[in-house]
């Protein structure tokens, strides 16, 4: 009896440990590791920036930080380019993705209840392919000489190669392909549970389909809109892969920078300021959305 | 003032609702079979009918969810063939009420109003008219989720009321409340319609309510309609056996017509040694038919003591069963032909001497003009 109410004690104080453990040792140790070391200096040596820690001389270490790298972060307006256009381009495709995501949701929303997990199933597919040999897929449509340029020739659509690869709206392109079902499956969770009666009763009291839409169906799918819009808009701020491979060297991203920082210029105080400038910049819509939940939920308890 | 109102009773008044012959076939299955029905101006009409009659397919005909597949259906002059619902000068109010749950109380009541383009001025009036219509002035601002069931039935009903519509729909409209609230609202609907002049279209599967608060009703079943009349011809003449067993309760007594006597219908029966005399002089039988007598519980008289050599229609059998509800007493006896005969006896007086008991032999009497003749 003894026995089982202490380990019931200690299964309650353990639980609750649990996720905290889990970002403890994986987020916020690796958070003030990166912190530590946007903190240093560069320098020729293995690790590739100083002071290193040392347990005898911890007054010496932490009079080696400086703010240098986030001072020469704040010089460089090439940085503030960067992110100024990764959050563009992120906020742009997020935009997209709500309005290819939207009617795909709606329609499996829609669809006869027989289908619908099917229709989750194929939304999720693409998974199973390497997301990076799906990239390369599109270099293959988009370049010159590939498939969408003799498709559209083909058709007689157009007389001249396309130049889509190498841009921006490349770019476009591989954010709403491989970040869809982010948007598509929130919006489908709150889709499918909204009463089609409350859409009736809006057509009963005069309101015309379109109208409704507008009134009754986004409010309503809102949480969704605001789930999938930050599953996409998070990780396309810090997006490398999709630019580096259709964007060419014009596409300027934070997450580029990033890498060329750490690997090319093997700076890596400075890469790692950078990967702070963009946790910064994305704290600011998680702390929105933290902020709209909390009003939601306070107005409707 | 309600006794005296009935329009279809008179041979020119214009219905403001007609089905002529309308047929609705969701694939192989038809929900609604070459009906035909008029429903006036003023009316509170029920459709009554067990689940799957067609009922609520029928209003939702009516409210333009549902096209039929055959007919018309006409709203005053207006063919309603192709008008969407967003213009029917019809509200219905829904049987899980359908409120916007992002709305507070007051902007669900003012959503219809608003689709109209009504100044803002005139919405305010017009919802605060409605809110203390139905008594919920201090709510106003609170959401849907934050009401008790009751409150969200009235807001619901104000809500379809708001609009001032010529006919409101009502599907199942008291189903979710509890049996007290469901009274009480049951007569305040029969106000509100009567303050209004409104045309109110019940649909429900709950006899009780349809009795209490229609004009007439519309007894459905399997799509089509079997009887249109007031609550009272309904209960004490229904046409058939199906209606006579799904309103109220009924004893079917069951034989074949031996002739007729001074106007009166002999019929025997294996229930009783003497066949029973009915007085239900607007059936036309032959005889050797077989027919169905049908006998509410509250018509029939229960006794101990065996009636006078004149006594006509007894039926004898033993107590098998009492259940005090208060109100009333019902005894289950059991003839010896095996049938139980539902008996019902109020409770006029609070101590009875030597009351019927259990297994106790009884004698059950029932005057002529009490039967109905059912024609199978």
């Amino acid at each position: 009896m003894m026995n089982r109410s202490l380990t019931r004690r200690l299964t309650a104080g353990l639980v609750p440990a649990v996720p905290y453990l889990w970002l403890g040792v994986l987020f916020l140790v690796p958070f003030l590791i990166v912190l530590k070391i946007s903190l240093s200096d560069p320098a020729v040596a293995q690790p590739p920036y100083k002071p290193v820690f040392e347990w005898n001389d911890i007054a010496g270490f932490f009079s080696a930080l400086d703010f240098e790298n986030f001072a020469l972060l704040a010089e460089d307006d090439l940085y503030f380019r960067a992110t100024l256009s990764s959050v563009r381009i992120a906020a742009v495709s997020t935009l997209l993705l709500l309005l290819v995501g939207f009617p795909i949701a709606y329609g499996m929303a829609r669809a006869p209840e027989r289908y619908r997990p099917l229709l989750v199933a194929a939304i999720i597919l693409p998974f199973w392919t390497s997301f990076l040999i799906r990239i390369y897929a599109w270099v293959a449509i988009l370049k010159p000489e590939g498939l969408l340029t003799q498709a559209l020739m083909g058709i007689g659509l157009i007389s001249e190669p396309l130049d889509i690869l190498n841009t921006e709206t490349a770019v476009y392109i591989g954010i709403v392909y491989a970040y869809l079902p982010f948007m598509v499956l929130p919006l489908y969770a709150t889709l499918e549970k909204m009463d089609d009666t409350l859409l009736e009763a809006a057509l009963d009291l005069g309101s015309t389909p379109w109208r409704s839409f507008w009134t009754i169906t986004v409010p309503l799918a809102m949480p969704g809109i605001i789930a999938g819009s930050l599953l996409c808009f998070i990780p396309a701020v810090g997006e490398f892969v999709i630019p580096d491979l259709l964007g060419g060297s014009e596409t300027l991203m934070i997450g580029r920078q990033l890498w060329s920082e750490f690997f090319s210029n093997r700076d890596w105080p400075l890469a790692s300021a950078v990967a702070i400038l963009l946790l910064i910049i994305l704290v600011v819509p998680i702390v929105i959305y933290r902020d709209v939940e909390a009003r939601r939920v306070e107005a409707r308890p | 003032m309600r006794r005296s109102f009935a329009p279809w009773a008179t041979p020119d008044a214009k219905p403001l609702i007609r089905f002529e012959n309308v047929t609705k076939r969701f694939g192989e299955s038809t929900a609604v079979d070459h009906l035909s029905l008029d429903i006036f101006e003023g009316e509170f009409f029920c459709l009554l009918g067990p689940s799957g009659c067609g009922k609520t397919t029928l209003m939702r005909m009516l409210a333009g969810f549902e096209t039929p597949t055959e007919g018309t259906i006409t709203l005053g002059s207006q063919n309603l063939a192709g008008v969407p619902p967003y213009r029917r000068p019809v509200n219905m109010m829904f049987q899980s009420y359908a409120l916007f749950p992002h709305m507070s109380v007051e902007k669900n009541i003012a959503f219809g109003l608003k689709q109209d383009g009504m100044p803002k001025d005139q919405i305010a009036d017009r919802v605060g008219e409605m809110l203390r219509l139905v008594q919920l002035e201090k709510l106003a601002r609170r959401y849907p989720s934050q009401l008790s069931g009751g409150q969200r039935q009235r807001v619901a009903l104000a809500r379809a009321l708001a609009k001032k519509p010529k006919v409101l729909l009502l599907d199942e409209p008291l189903g979710a409340l509890d049996k007290k609230l469901r009274e009480e609202t049951q007569f305040e609907l029969m106000d509100i319609q009567h303050d209004l002049h409104m045309t109110f279209v019940v649909v429900t599967h709950d006899q009780e309510e349809a009795m209490t608060m229609a004009d007439r009703i519309a007894v459905m079943d399997h799509g089509r309609i079997v009887q249109v009349a007031t609550p009272g011809e309904i209960y004490e003449q229904p046409k058939t056996r199906f209606i006579a067993e799904f309103v109220g309760d009924v004893n079917i007594i069951e034989g074949h017509v031996q002739g007729q006597e001074n106007g009166l219908w002999r019929v025997k029966t294996s229930s009783a040694a003497v066949p029973l005399t009915i007085d239900d002089p607007d059936e036309v039988l032959h005889s050797g038919q077989p027919v169905a007598i049908a006998v509410r519980p509250e018509k029939m008289v229960i006794q101990r003591d065996p009636p006078g050599p004149g006594a006509i229609n007894v039926l004898t059998g033993e107590v098998w069963d009492i259940g005090y509800l208060g109100d009333w007493t019902v005894y289950r006896v059991k003839l010896a032909t095996g049938e139980i005969l539902r008996v019902t006896r109020a409770n006029a007086s609070r101590f009875v001497e030597n009351p019927i008991e259990w297994d106790e032999q009884v004698y059950v009497t029932f005057a002529p003009d009490a039967a109905v003749i059912l024609a199978e």
